[in-house]
């Protein structure tokens, strides 16, 4: 038993090195100061002082690029977590048929690869004659999102007891009280998650956004790094970037599955 | 009570307008030329386009060698974090989903470049092994989901019945965790076939898949043409999710974090 488990041990380290080793990469490169990825010309700090003076090449395109994929995340996950929500307490107390099709369209977007989701898009948008920026990102976002949410709502809603809405309406509370103080409470976990998958889903899309940002100069951080890095060397501000997005995702998700394994265990 | 359920309809309204209309768009546009008349020419173009056809086939067993060694690597991976006796961290699950969080791109092209540094050429090998290292947590994190959940007494009581520990793997464990691997060969295969950023990055423009001639085709306004080719992919995507079992497995993905 103790040779089997030093085994797994072994294995599970072994898959993460080889999953970290290109992160790894990044942020040690991060410290040194060579244009080029793999260039080691002794330690500095100096990108992480371009990158915070704002003192580099086009680095009002890498800031505008960050602040367009926060930007469009937030609005995107935000109309998806409200919209989403809604749907599954409709389809909550659908029956039937109608139940089936909404789960069968609602499994559309997480089944089609992103390219398939941009390229429908792009030529619905063609097709309309919608010229295409900031707004058809953000819809487009809003489509490959809002599932995730209506999955993540779902069990809340099957956990809940139908009684106590009933009984605050009876109580003289309007609809729009008992959505408020009783169904949004009983939801959130589900409402959170759901935000925070869209969150994340949306930041790290590239193809869905490479499809739908039209013409206008609209850049998000993917986008930015896939001209980068065709028009060749990618801007070496982006190693400290990276490093410092990873090391807050990192602490953010430890803190949450920390919390709740301990609330798990009370 | 039966009220509530209109409440389904904003989102019916946005998935009519978002999802279905759009796919309507593919079959449109495929099926017609650039003045907007009916004609079979964009498919029967992919027919007969030997370029596209190689890279069609290429990029199928690319994605079936892909989707293998995601499942060859993740499996063992999964059962391990799923078995309280070998792993009690949530931690370590955490590790293995963060490197999502990450941007593909980023991720790839450093990836890319250790492989530079490390002397090995670009080419099949070296895109195999970063499509692994891209689509690997989308393997493990549905089958872990699926091990996790299962009745752990359903194995013990056919050991107590007689069962070597393989034979429990063989006919208890494998068959109940199927749902959680279709899930991953899911969300691995279809995106391989359709990447485009992440091959050309990973062979250094060498070889192409199918997701670039899309891509290229679109871009250069050959939409309709483009649209016939999306057109395959959302056929091969039909195939599988029926193969599958009608995609009831797709909420198996819905990760939570």
């Amino acid at each position: 038993m103790k040779a089997r488990k030093v085994f797994a041990k072994a294995y599970l380290w072994l898959v993460l090195l080889v999953l970290y080793a290109p992160i790894a990469f990044i942020f040690i490169f991060s410290f040194t100061e060579a244009k080029s990825l793999g260039n080691w010309t002794g330690f500095s700090l100096q990108l992480y002082k371009n990158l915070f003076t704002g003192s580099m090449q086009n680095s009002s395109a890498l800031l505008s690029a960050v602040y367009n994929t926060l930007l469009i995340a937030l609005i995107a996950s935000v109309i998806a977590t409200a919209l989403g929500t809604i749907a599954a307490i409709g389809i909550y107390y659908l029956r039937g048929r109608k139940r089936q099709v909404m789960s069968f369209l609602n499994n559309i977007p997480m089944i089609n690869p992103d390219i398939i989701t941009g390229v429908s898009l792009f030529l619905l948008f063609v097709f309309l004659g919608v010229s295409q920026g900031y707004t058809t990102v953000v819809l487009a976002h809003v489509t490959f999102c809002t599932p995730y949410v209506v999955l993540n709502v779902m069990p809340k809603l099957h956990q809940l007891n139908p009684n106590i809405y009933e009984a605050a309406l009876d109580l003289g509370a309007t609809p729009a009280q008992a959505l408020r103080k009783v169904l949004v409470p009983a939801l959130r976990p589900g409402m959170i998650s759901g935000f925070i998958l869209s969150f994340t889903m949306s930041l790290d899309d590239f193809a869905v956004t490479f499809f739908t940002r039209g013409t206008i100069g609209l850049d998000t951080l993917s986008t930015f790094i896939y001209t980068d890095a065709r028009k060749g060397g990618l801007t070496p501000e982006l190693r400290p970037l990276m490093s410092i997005i990873f090391l807050i995702i990192l602490v953010v998700l430890l803190v949450i599955n920390i919390r709740q394994s301990k609330q798990s265990n009370k | 009570m039966n009220k509530r359920s209109s409440w389904a309809l904003p989102y019916f309204i946005f998935m009519l307008i978002f999802v279905v209309m759009p796919l309507v768009m593919i079959l449109i546009y495929s099926l017609t030329d650039g003045g907007g008349h009916f004609t079979l020419r964009n498919i029967t173009k992919f027919f007969s386009d030997k370029d596209a056809l190689s890279t069609f086939a290429l990029s199928i067993e690319v994605a079936i060698e892909n989707t293998l060694l995601c499942i060859l690597i993740g499996y063992p991976a999964a059962w391990i974090l799923a078995d309280k006796r070998l792993n009690r961290s949530a931690v370590t699950v955490v590790l293995f989903i963060l490197p999502m969080w990450i941007n593909a791109l980023m991720r790839t092209l450093a990836t890319a470049e250790l492989f530079t540094m490390a002397g090995v050429q670009l080419g099949k090998g070296t895109l195999l092994f970063g499509m692994c290292y891209d689509y690997l947590p989308f393997m493990i994190y549905p089958i872990y989901n699926q091990l996790s959940k299962m009745d752990k007494s359903y194995g013990e009581a056919a050991a107590d019945l007689g069962a070597t520990p393989g034979q429990v793997f063989r006919k208890v464990t494998l068959p109940l965790s199927m749902p959680g691997v279709w899930s991953g060969i899911m969300m691995v295969f279809m995106p391989t076939v359709s990447t485009f950023a992440i091959s050309e990055f990973l062979t250094n423009n060498k070889i192409k898949l199918f997701g670039t001639i899309i891509q290229e085709n679109i871009n250069n306004s050959m939409w309709n043409y483009g649209a016939a080719l999306s057109l395959v992919m959302l056929l091969i995507i039909g195939v599988t999710t029926v193969l599958q079992g009608g995609g009831d497995e797709a909420e198996a993905e819905g990760g939570t974090v």
